[in-house]
C-alpha cells in the first residue's frame, strides 16, 4: 500500500519498508534543533543523567534567537552557558545572537533535506515541511533522550491532505490561506495528525510562502505540515547551501484520513481575532478597528518577501500618528537583503522601528510588549491571551500586507485598498 | 503526591475545571521562560484563574475541554502542573506536544470525551488510567476515556523519559 509523506519519512527513519498510521515506531533522528530558551537546560540535564556526548555533533544545531540581544543579566548568563556547552560538545552548527531565528536559519543555511526527520525544542519546527522534511516540536526531556541516543518514539500520524487550486488575488498571500484553514477547520483539526499541502497552487507557491504555511500547521495541532519537494525546493536548496535535491512526495496511492479541495481565487485577506487562532474573519468584517502596535516579523513572516510586501505598501507614506510599527527581520541575511533592496529604507522612512533579527516580541519574552487594553496586529502566529505582554491586550494576526496597510491607517485596513490608493 | 501516581492505580482528587484551548502561554507564561520552577509555578494559569497556583493541592485533578496545552513546545507547561502536585489532567483532547511532554515528565493524562460537561469545579473525580474509567464521585456519573497506549504508559510508569534514560545510561539503549 502507498504511503503518505509522514509514513515514508517515519518508515525510513525506523528502518522499515512500510509503516501505517497508528503504529508506534522508534525512529532515528536526522537533525536536532535547540534554541536559547531550552538549550542550556537540555545540556545540563544530559550531564546530570551521565551522558557526556551527544549522539552526533554534526546532527545538532543550536540557535540563540529568543532572548536577543540579551534583555537581562539572567538571559546573558544562559547564553554564556550555551556557548560553553556547544564548545564542549563540539557542535559546529551554532548560530549566536543576531544571526536570526532558527526556523529561518536552518533552511537558509542548507541544514534541511527533503525526506529527513527533524526534531526541535520549538513547536514551529513544522516549518521544515516546506522543504519536504518531517519537522516536529518536542519537549526538553524528549530532546535529552534524542541527543543521548539519536532516537525517539513516534506514533505514525494519519494525514489530512489539502489540494489547492486557483490563483490568489493581488495583496492576498499564503498567510491568508493558512489563517483561512485554521478558521475553517479549527485549531485542533489536525491534532496528532500530519498535513500535506498539494495541488497546482501549492506547486506554484514560492519557498517563502511554503515556510509560512508549514510553520503554522502546528496551530491546527499538526505533527508535520508538508509540501512535496519539487523544482522550487531544488532551486531554493541550490541557492541556500549549494546542494540540490531530488523530488520527494507521497506515493500516488497513499491513504488519507481526509482530503479537502481549497479554491484560492476568491479568498480575501484574513485576520485571526483574539484570543484564538481559529477565530478568523475575512478582513471586510474587521476593517476600521483601531490598533496601537503593528508587528512585522517572526518565523512565520519575517522573510525578505514579507518585508518587501510591506515596504511596497508604506513606501513614500507615513504610518498613522500614535502607531508603533515594529520590524524584526528573520535573519541577518534578510536584514542585509532588505537593506540592499531599499525595503528597509521605505519602512524606516514611513516610521518603523527596526529590531534585531530574532523572535522579538512574538513570544512575549521582551521588546515590544503590550500594555493592558492595547491592541496589536502582527504577522506572527499566536494570539493567545498574554502572549505579548499583558493578558488584557488583544492580538490580531494577519499578512505582512495587511499589517502594513493597518499601520498607515491606524486601524485594521484592507491591503487591496491601500494598493489601489497608491496606484 | 503526584510522584506516587503510577499507571494502573486509581486516583481520586478534587477537580479544577478549565475550558477549551488552554494554551502553554497560560500554563507557563513566556515572561518567566527561563526562571526557576519555584518562580514559574506561581504564575500557572494566573491570567484566567489567579487563585489556582496558590490553592491547588497535591492530588488535585484538572478537567478541561478540547486542545489542552496548545501552543509552544515548552515542557514547563506540563512540568509546572506536576510540580504543583496535579495528579492527572483529563481533557476532551490534548495538543500533541503537551501530551508528549506530559508523558515525558511523568504527568498522567487521559483523553475523555464528554469530561468537560461531566464535572463542575470542586467536585471529586476518580480516575483509572489503565481502564480509562472516569467517575464523578459527587454525581456518580461515569465516562470511559481512551486508555493510554502501552508505549506511553511504560514511560509514565518509569516516572518519565529521563528515568528511562537514567536506567539505561551507559548501556545499549532501546525504547
Amino acid at each position: 500500500m502507498g504511503m503518505t509523506m509522514a509514513e515514508r519519512i517515519l518508515a525510513e527513519a525506523a528502518g522499515k519498508d512500510q509503516v501505517q498510521a497508528g503504529e508506534f515506531v522508534v525512529a532515528e533522528i536526522d537533525l536536532a534543533l535547540l534554541h536559547d530558551i531550552f538549550a542550556a537546560g537540555v545540556f545540563d540535564t544530559l550531564l546530570d543523567v551521565g551522558v557526556a556526548d551527544v549522539f552526533d555533533p554534526e546532527k545538532a544545531v543550536v540557535v540563540v534567537d529568543h532572548l536577543v540581544p540579551a534583555p537581562s543579566a539572567e538571559a546573558a548568563a544562559v547564553h554564556q552557558k550555551i556557548r560553553d556547552h556547544v564548545a564542549r560538545l563540539g557542535i559546529n552548527s551554532f548560530y549566536d545572537a543576531g544571526d536570526g531565528i532558527c526556523h529561518q536559519l536552518l533552511p537558509e543555511r542548507g541544514h534541511i533535506r527533503p525526506g529527513s526527520l527533524v526534531v526541535g525544542t520549538d513547536s514551529h519546527t513544522t516549518s521544515y515541511g516546506a522543504l519536504g522534511a518531517g519537522g516536529t516540536g518536542i519537549g526538553t526531556s524528549d530532546m535529552v533522550y534524542a541527543l543521548a541516543t539519536g532516537k525517539l518514539w513516534f506514533r505514525v500520524p494519519e494525514t489530512l491532505r489539502f489540494e489547492f487550486t486557483g490563483d490568489l488575488m493581488a495583496s492576498v498571500s499564503w498567510k491568508d490561506v493558512i489563517l483561512h484553514l485554521a478558521g475553517r477547520f479549527g485549531a485542533d483539526a489536525a491534532q496528532y495528525r500530519s498535513m500535506e499541502f498539494g495541488g497546482p497552487a501549492a506547486a506554484n507557491a514560492d519557498m517563502s510562502s511554503r515556510l509560512t504555511v508549514a510553520n503554522m500547521a502546528v496551530e491546527m495541532g499538526a505533527k508535520f505540515g508538508m509540501f512535496a519537494a519539487d523544482d522550487v525546493t531544488d532551486s531554493y536548496l541550490r541557492e541556500h547551501g549549494g546542494v540540490g535535491s531530488d523530488p520527494f512526495g507521497p506515493d500516488a496511492d497513499a491513504s488519507y484520513a481526509e482530503v479537502h479541495e481549497i479554491h484560492l481565487s476568491d479568498l480575501s485577506p484574513q485576520v485571526a481575532l483574539p484570543h484564538e487562532i481559529d477565530r478568523v474573519s475575512p478582513i471586510e468584517e474587521v476593517v476600521g478597528l483601531t490598533v496601537n502596535q503593528c508587528f512585522l516579523g517572526s518565523c512565520t513572516n519575517g522573510r525578505i518577501e514579507d518585508l518587501e510586501a510591506a515596504a511596497e505598501i508604506v513606501a513614500g507614506k507615513q504610518i498613522a500618528p500614535g502607531i508603533r510599527l515594529l520590524v524584526a527581520p528573520a535573519s541577518r541575511r534578510v536584514l542585509q537583503e532588505a537593506t540592499r533592496s531599499g525595503a528597509l529604507e521605505s519602512l524606516i522612512q514611513a516610521g518603523a522601528t527596526v529590531m534585531a533579527p530574532g523572535c522579538g516580541p512574538c513570544f512575549g519574552g521582551h521588546g515590544g510588549l503590550l500594555g493592558p487594553g492595547e491592541r496589536c496586529i502582527g504577522t506572527h502566529n499566536r494570539n493567545f491571551p498574554g502572549r505579548m505582554g499583558s493578558a488584557q491586550a488583544e492580538i490580531y494576526l494577519a499578512s505582512p500586507a495587511t499589517v502594513a496597510a493597518s499601520a498607515l491607517a491606524g486601524c485594521i485596513a484592507d491591503p487591496r485598498e491601500a494598493e489601489s490608493t497608491n496606484g | 503526591m503526584a510522584d506516587n501516581v503510577r499507571t494502573g492505580e486509581v486516583m481520586t482528587g478534587r477537580v479544577w475545571r478549565f475550558d477549551h484551548d488552554i494554551s502553554t502561554d497560560l500554563l507557563s507564561p513566556g515572561a518567566y521562560a527561563i526562571d526557576p520552577v519555584e518562580v514559574r509555578k506561581l504564575h500557572v494559569l494566573e491570567s484566567i484563574n489567579p487563585s489556582f497556583a496558590g490553592e491547588v493541592e497535591s492530588g488535585d485533578v484538572l478537567v478541561a475541554g478540547r486542545n489542552f496545552g496548545c501552543g509552544s513546545s515548552r515542557e514547563t507547561a506540563a512540568e509546572n502542573l506536576k510540580v504543583l502536585g496535579v495528579a492527572c489532567v483529563v481533557a476532551e483532547s490534548f495538543a500533541r506536544i503537551f501530551m508528549r511532554n506530559a508523558v515525558a515528565v511523568g504527568l498522567p493524562v487521559l483523553v475523555c470525551a464528554g469530561v468537560h460537561e461531566a464535572f463542575s469545579e470542586g467536585e471529586g473525580a476518580e480516575i483509572d488510567l489503565s481502564s480509562g474509567l472516569v467517575r464523578n464521585t459527587d454525581t456518580g456519573s461515569e465516562l470511559t476515556g481512551d486508555s493510554l497506549p502501552q508505549e506511553m504508559r511504560e514511560i509514565l510508569t518509569a516516572g518519565g523519559i529521563l528515568a528511562v534514560l537514567r536506567e539505561s545510561t551507559g548501556q545499549h539503549l532501546s525504547l
